[in-house]
């Protein structure tokens, strides 16, 4: 062990993707992936329209919670003033960077609303006293409305305060921080709200008689939990390729390994919570989500959520040598990614196919879709700037961490 | 820190206690001192040095095993007390649930669990820090009550089998120590 770091200054070329450096093609392969997979998408979902858009729909739900995640990390450490993280921070911004990107994505969902959304069928509402009830809220123009709504300010909040913090990379005008802390706090109550709500909307509509108040904390469990073990994995990958090496040290990964700990913890704290009344008071039009999640390999499904997404987690990430060690943290945080995917395939699938739980092709061909457009604008805005906020001035704290 | 204990020292003097002024200068003095092989000694800051653990060179402490044994020991006996009352004691019927309804005792296990690795922790650093002590040698030293203030210490014991009390203090006031003290045992 050596002395702590006494390194406080960072040059934008030290933490910039060096050239020729094969990190310059992301763009370029993650193009090639998502065309392979949006045309895979179109030829396996011929006939099947409704498989196909669910499908779409976990794709889209999956790699939107992780930038939604990057976006609470970003505003969360503005609004704690969090020192130790800044040097991962500007790789959360990139990641919440993609949002406006999802405005696009959401556009096969607006096509396939009949098939995924029950309401949004003409008469859904005649024989069903809970859907008239309902339906001024559930009506396919609000909806749509409030879409636009969650888009327009998910995507200013992200590009606000990454365009932002670039700006600081070039003047290290302390006043840009301060400004963003201040915000930081109704942004992060804005998101929480339309986050909760587009949770609603978009995955628990499709069972509309159903509800639970505190889905939308669920999914938000979700998206940053898998927000933090991106990052982990990321940066282990970073680190791996040959860069920041001497930037984010073992101390980071230390705290990111934390994160995905305690917040796996979280994610089943919510998800029992929610399985716990439900089971209780055992009404019927409420335990009937459940039912469809009880139902033939369905079972097999819940089992192994509950084990993979918490218990297993829950002891690998415990102890500290495993976040300390870069290929044991990448691992476990590949592995909490995979449990979150599966998770977002376990809200959505079972109303469209009942009683089947193993994914289709069509599920593998929507994620390479939508997953390769999201690593290519990833990877193209990491060619565009510095990786780490290099004028922050919370940076040397966080540098004096690398060690730790 | 490494521990304290109510060991006494065979000598007159408990041992040498050096002063620093700068955290810095401590966490390299910490080094030296790991380095040059002495095993009972400690350093003393007024908060919570960050690596200053890996400097001393200080084992993991038992402590995490504790509150894990302690966690797991309350989850079960949570678990057990009500699967043994629910289920086979007194078993009755409440809101239509089979006997043994394990959702039911996720709750009280969770909070056994979190109850007792508390108590493990708390207790556990306790027994290990060899707490409650009344009384150390090292207060003696009057300028040691700044460790809880604006100064930074390291004590080194008599009885530890490189203690030279001439040698040793050269070696402390080579590493920038400000003032090094003998400290008396009684």
């Amino acid at each position: 062990m050596s002395q702590p770091r006494t390194r406080l200054v960072l040059r934008p070329e030290e933490a910039s993707i060096p050239a020729g450096h094969g990190l310059h093609r992301l763009p370029l392969i993650g193009g090639a992936i998502g065309i392979l997979g949006i045309v895979g998408v179109a030829v396996l979902g011929g006939g099947q329209p409704q498989q196909m858009y669910a499908a779409w729909l976990v794709a889209f739900l999956f790699f939107l919670s992780l930038a939604l995640g990057s976006l609470y990390f970003v505003l969360i450490h503005y609004a704690v003033q969090a020192g130790w993280g800044i040097v991962v921070r500007r790789l959360a911004e990139i990641g919440a960077s993609t949002i406006p990107l999802f405005a696009l994505l959401f556009v096969p969902i607006i096509l396939g609303m009949r098939s995924l959304y029950p309401w949004t069928v003409p008469g859904a509402a005649d024989h069903d006293a809970a859907l008239r009830w309902k339906a001024p809220f559930l009506n396919p123009g609000f909806f749509l409305t409030r879409a636009g709504i969650y888009f327009a300010l998910w995507s200013i909040m992200a590009l606000a305060w990454s365009r932002a913090s670039r700006r600081q990379d070039a003047t290290g005008d302390l006043a840009i921080s301060e400004r963003l802390r201040r915000f930081s706090g109704p942004a992060l109550l804005l998101l929480a709200l339309t986050q909760t709500f587009a949770a609603f909307d978009w995955i628990m509509s499709m069972t509309p008689d159903w509800y639970s108040t505190i889905f939308g904390v669920y999914f938000f469990s979700g998206a940053f939990v898998s927000a933090a073990a991106l990052l982990s994995l990321v940066v282990v990958l970073l680190r791996g390729s040959g860069l920041l090496r001497d930037v984010i040290g073992i101390g980071h990964l230390h705290d990111l390994g934390k994160l995905v700990f305690a917040f796996s913890c979280f994610w089943a704290y919510i998800a029992f919570s929610q399985f716990f009344l439900i089971w209780y008071g055992n009404i019927p039009e409420e335990t009937i989500w459940y039912r469809a999640r009880l139902d033939g390999s369905w079972k097999a499904a819940s089992a192994i959520l509950a084990v993979g997404h918490f218990i297993v987690p829950f002891f690998f990430f415990m102890g500290r040598t495993m976040k300390r060690r870069p290929l044991a943290l990448a691992s476990g945080a590949a592995w909490v990614l995979l449990m979150h995917l599966l998770d977002i395939h376990w809200l959505v699938m079972p109303t469209v196919r009942k009683g089947v739980a193993a994914p289709s092709l069509l599920e593998i061909a929507a994620l390479l879709g939508v997953g390769g457009v999201f690593v290519a604008t990833a990877g193209w805005l990491m060619r565009r700037q510095p990786l780490v906020p290099v004028k922050d001035p919370r940076l040397p704290e966080s540098l004096s961490m690398s060690e730790a | 820190m490494a521990l304290l204990t109510h060991d006494l020292p065979p000598g007159p003097d408990y041992g040498l206690l050096a002063e620093f002024e700068r955290v810095d200068d401590l966490y390299r003095a910490c080094e030296r001192v790991r380095e040059a092989g002495y095993t009972r000694w400690d350093a003393h800051t007024p908060f919570p040095v960050h690596g200053l653990d890996g400097a001393m060179g200080l084992k993991s402490s038992l402590l995490p095993w504790i509150v894990l044994g302690m966690g797991l020991t309350g989850a079960a006996l949570g678990f057990g007390l009500q699967v043994w009352v629910h289920s086979y004691e007194y078993p009755l019927v409440i809101s239509g649930k089979p006997y043994f309804s394990w959702p039911a005792y996720v709750p009280i296990t969770f909070e056994l669990g979190v109850l007792f690795g508390a108590l493990g922790a708390v207790f556990g650093m306790f027994a290990i820090n060899r707490l409650p002590m009344h009384w150390h040698p090292l207060f003696n030293s009057e300028q040691f009550e700044r460790s809880s203030d604006d100064r930074f210490f390291i004590s080194i014991e008599s009885w530890d089998p490189r203690f030279d009390a001439v040698a040793t203090r050269r070696l402390l006031e080579s590493l920038g120590a400000r003032e090094v003290t003998t400290v008396g045992a009684a």
